[in-house]
């Protein structure tokens, strides 16, 4: 009786511990019909993983306190809001730890002249809220998140970064 | 082994009552916030706190009365997004989450028209992205019509209309068949803006010389040089003539000055001269002057 049961609890321990890896599920949508500029594989590619890449720089940016990380892949408005954020949890005193577990990702918009390509994203995240060291607040969060990227020199770049109710 | 799976598991558990307690508090958020309006957050208890309002987007803290509404002024919150609000009195804490919306009425227009410079009579050929704002910056992502017009030289216009979809309209129009500068306007309700657009003539359409011998030399001369729409070909484009006789051939490059190409070449008697322009050639002419 009790070996069933050790094995059913160790599984689920390692269901969880794989929950909470630092790679997150990612799906994404078939893009054929994303217009109007027809859409690359190479294309698509890139911009899904410099999104993605994004939500890691993001993490670390808004757990450190440090605005500089988001340079690398984020630009223009996002860029600014997301450092003004830092700004303001500093001042304060907290920070905060996001940890994507699952992007569902629709590729939506990839403008006529191929300068800027646009994606809505179905995520679910844990957000922590620290003081210091003391975690304020837990919470699970699925959102719906709009995005805008725009190509610079050697990646694509974030220039839009928005939820919006579900 | 089993002992330890045993305590990480009951260690998880353990970690996520205090949040599912917390969520059962009473805290009154309301479910959404349009950017920039006034809100208030409603407490239970007594005594001191601090309501933080947390989100990728903004931060805010405010030293609340518990039991009493926190009042929240227009412009405190603006940036659209999903927020956590967490009330922190003494060893507890309450949390709940919200959305802020972007405010209905679009302020700022984000439009890209391609390309600034552009030859007459192209289907299609212009395009037009609009990226709708609110007053904070904050993408609109309710539909709204977005108006397209592009008006050329001459007065001609082309207008479309399109709908928003996830805060973003396109459009394509075509050239006009008369150079010159057009404006391309986007708009939605009182917000517009402006690009500018050269339509420059397109490829030659008509490619004639003359040619004039005089003695030992030869004067060619083009007619006025223009595309298929009638439009002259701006004054420096080159124009090449070639001039090919027994012993060998003679080329010369001139650009167009006032719309014509003039050249001097050595006449050969027989020789045979074209003219071209990029990849366009006009007519020949066959020398039949002695040397």
């Amino acid at each position: 009786m009790t070996k069933p049961l050790f094995i059913i609890m160790c599984s689920l321990f390692t269901t969880i511990v794989a929950l909470g890896s630092d790679h997150p599920a990612v799906r994404l949508a078939p893009t054929e019909s994303v217009g109007p500029r027809p859409l690359e594989k190479q294309t698509e590619t890139a911009v899904t993983r410099d999104y993605l890449q994004a939500w890691r720089s993001l993490s670390d940016a808004l757990d450190q306190n440090r605005a500089d990380l988001l340079d690398p892949d984020f630009i223009g408005t996002a860029k600014a809001k997301l450092a003004n954020t830092i700004r303001e949890q500093a001042n304060l005193g907290i920070h905060t730890r996001y940890r994507d577990r699952a992007h569902d990702l629709h590729l939506v918009f990839y403008s006529p002249e191929g300068l800027s390509i646009q994606l809505v994203d179905t995520v679910e995240y844990d957000m922590e809220v620290l003081d210091r060291d003391k975690v304020l607040a837990t919470q699970h969060v699925r959102a719906r998140y709009v995005a805008v990227l725009t190509p610079t020199e050697v990646r694509w770049k974030v220039r839009i970064f928005q939820a919006e109710p579900q | 082994m089993k002992s330890r799976c045993t305590f990480l598991l009951g260690g998880l558990i353990l970690a996520t009552m205090p949040l599912a307690l917390a969520q059962t508090g009473g805290l009154r958020l309301p479910r959404t916030v349009e950017a920039g309006s006034a809100f208030s957050i409603q407490s239970s208890g007594s005594g001191p706190a601090f309501l933080y309002i947390v989100g990728p987007g903004q931060v805010l803290r405010r030293k609340v009365q518990l039991g009493e509404p926190t009042f929240f002024a227009p412009g405190d919150l603006h940036n659209a997004g999903r927020y956590l609000a967490v009330l922190v009195g003494g060893s507890s804490t309450e949390n709940g989450a919200f959305d802020v919306t972007a405010a209905h009425q679009p302020m700022v227009l984000s439009f890209l028209a391609k390309p600034s410079r552009i030859p007459v009579d192209v289907h299609d050929g212009i395009s037009g992205v609009v990226y709708v704002f609110d007053a904070f910056q904050n993408l609109v992502l309710v539909p709204t019509q977005v108006s397209f017009e592009l008006t050329s030289v001459t007065g001609a216009e082309q207008m479309r209309t399109a709908l928003t979809r996830n805060g973003v309209a396109w459009t394509t129009m075509n050239s006009a068949v008369q150079e010159g500068v057009a404006k391309f306007k986007a708009r939605v309700g009182d917000a517009t803006s402006t690009r500018v657009i050269q339509q420059v003539p397109g490829n030659p359409c008509h490619l004639r010389m003359s040619a004039r011998a005089s003695g030992q030399r030869l004067a060619v001369e083009t007619e006025p040089v223009r595309d298929c729409s009638g439009n002259a070909l701006p004054d420096g484009t080159i124009v090449t003539f070639t001039e090919t006789y027994s012993e060998g051939e003679s080329t010369v490059d001139v650009p167009l000055k006032r719309g014509v190409a003039r050249a001097d070449m050595p006449a050969y008697s027989g020789a045979k001269v074209s003219v071209a322009t990029g990849v366009f050639s006009g007519n020949e002419i066959r020398l039949g002057t002695k040397r």
